[in-house]
């Protein structure tokens, strides 16, 4: 029987955790401020000395706003568990008398709170400086953040199992995989820039369909259904095959000591 | 005849070629309270870890409270707790903080008051609102004690409980633990280095050595099958690879 009770308590390890540090909180407010400040500017500059393409400003905004929920989602599920090695309180949280579903649940919910407080934060900014008006999306600004904030679970659930795999060495993928991605998932240009053989691989990855639609939202045209059920099927299995990634290297690190030696 | 609370049957574990715990069989009755005893690389961590579910053992059994452990880990888990002095508690919260995320983790039952009796017990009550990484370490190694205490576990196992604290405080500890554990009826599983610790705590104790039961009784029984009169002097045996002592006719 999952417990609620339990997740809650992981989350409020969480929130004590945030609530205290300033530099936890840059690292979610910052970063994605950054990102949207640099583009945003780069990206007018450009536009006044090359005439530019029609729509890449709104194009290029709307995309490191979609990003950032993507990203935020998969640091918050993998960067938790780190907190927890860090602090060497790992085995304590393992000794208790909690599932590994309620454990990862609880990094997913954190990942939840922490995209939305991005997009709640960047949202209201691009309109400050840009007045970019992400609105313009429309209804698919749901099914968009819903799907990337499922491809970010996934990715932080895969990247939390490698960690658990190869140990103290593998931290640094916590951060490296996302960006291992982005040039594959035409987040800042549309896939036909990629050569042929990338691109069917671009095709495999759920949020190619989400930054692709933006693109064509943006530029006035329809969306297609099947592109977002095709990101929805591929997210659930990829979220399906992470699950059990997940659970084989977990069995594996108990077999083989290695999950106690994450508390060294 | 006594409900066995811990029960292992041949339990063995092996790291590729090297074997950690070899053939190891093990009881406790409930209310017990037994040493785990051995030098470093005895086995003895390794045996806990699996006992906790932390490990798969490579073949033999664990049953806690009747209960598989790789079958039934959360349900039991509800009922044991652990401290350790080589394992903390997160730095970045405070000391309430952390009794709360426990409490909520064990589903504690009036929590508040819970976790005021238990600092109040352990002399850390005006650290309340202190974070966890400005204490001392015997005053980290009271709170880890606090936290295992949370859910009145009828099995507690305690990994060198008193190994930072100084002797007025390792005092009050094995004596706070010795009343909680009779007024409880609590079943303690407890590895120390400290003899002291274990002459005064422990009703029976197992030495290990090299991954096996190396020895099995009350510490007076180990004293006479060693001749020693004790139990550190029984420990360096052990762990300069002494052996039992016939006893004379």
């Amino acid at each position: 029987m999952i417990s609620f009770a339990r997740i809650k308590g992981l989350l409020l390890r969480y929130y004590f955790c945030y609530s205290r540090s300033t530099f936890r909180i840059m690292d979610i407010v910052f970063w994605p401020v950054m990102d949207l400040l640099v583009w945003g500017f780069l990206t007018m500059y450009m536009l006044k000395v090359s005439g530019g393409v029609p729509g890449l400003f709104t194009y290029l905004i709307g995309s490191v706003i979609l990003w950032n929920v993507l990203y935020r989602a998969q640091q918050a599920v993998s960067v938790s568990f780190l907190e927890d090695v860090w602090s060497r309180n790992f085995i304590n949280i393992f000794v208790a008398p909690v599932k590994t579903f309620e454990f990862v649940a609880a990094t997913c919910i954190a990942g939840l709170i922490q995209s939305v407080a991005v997009a709640a934060i960047m949202v209201p900014l691009a309109w400050f400086f840009y007045q970019y008006n992400f609105g313009t999306l429309g209804f698919f600004m749901i099914p968009f953040f819903i799907n990337l904030l499922l491809m970010g679970w996934t990715l932080g659930l895969i990247t939390t199992a490698m960690i658990i795999r190869w140990g103290h060495q593998a931290e640094a993928l916590a951060w490296a995989i996302p960006f291992l991605l982005q040039p594959l998932c035409a987040v800042f240009y549309p896939v036909e820039v990629l050569p042929a053989w990338l691109r069917a691989v671009s095709l495999c990855i759920p949020a190619t369909y989400v930054f692709e639609g933006m693109r064509t939202i943006l530029k006035g045209g329809a969306f297609s259904m099947k592109d977002l059920w095709l990101s929805m099927a591929l997210n659930l299995l990829y979220a399906i095959l992470a699950a059990a990634l997940f659970e084989h290297l977990f069995n594996e690190a108990r077999k083989n000591g290695k999950l106690t030696k994450l508390n060294t | 005849m006594p409900e066995l609370v811990l029960d292992v049957k041949n339990l063995r574990k092996e790291y590729g070629d090297k074997v950690a715990v070899e053939n190891v069989s093990l009881h406790v009755a409930r209310g017990e309270v037994v040493g785990l005893l051995g030098p470093n690389g005895a086995g003895k961590s390794t045996a806990i870890q699996i006992f906790l579910g932390l490990v798969t053992p490579t073949s033999g059994s664990v049953n806690v409270f009747g209960l598989d452990i790789e079958k039934h880990r959360v349900k039991i888990l509800q009922r044991c707790n652990f401290s350790s002095a080589y394992i903390w508690l997160p730095d970045n919260l405070k000391v309430r903080e952390n009794l709360v995320v426990f409490a909520a983790l064990y589903q504690v039952k009036n929590p508040k008051a819970k976790i005021d009796s238990l600092l109040e017990m352990f002399e850390i009550a005006h650290l309340s609102n202190s974070l966890t990484g400005k204490l001392s370490s015997g005053e980290s190694t009271r709170l880890n004690l606090c936290k295992a205490l949370l859910n009145d576990p009828e099995l507690l196992l305690l990994d060198e409980p008193t190994a930072s604290l100084d002797p007025d405080i390792a005092d009050k500890v094995r004596k706070l633990i010795t009343k909680i554990q009779a007024e409880k009826n609590m079943t303690v599983l407890y590895t120390s280095h400290n003899m002291k610790d274990v002459q005064e705590i422990c009703n029976r104790v197992v030495f290990m050595q090299k991954g096996k039961v190396h020895a099995e009784g009350t510490p007076q029984e180990i004293l006479e099958q060693f001749n020693h009169t004790n139990l550190e002097d029984v420990f360096i045996s052990i762990a300069r690879g002494g052996d039992l002592v016939e006893k004379p006719e």
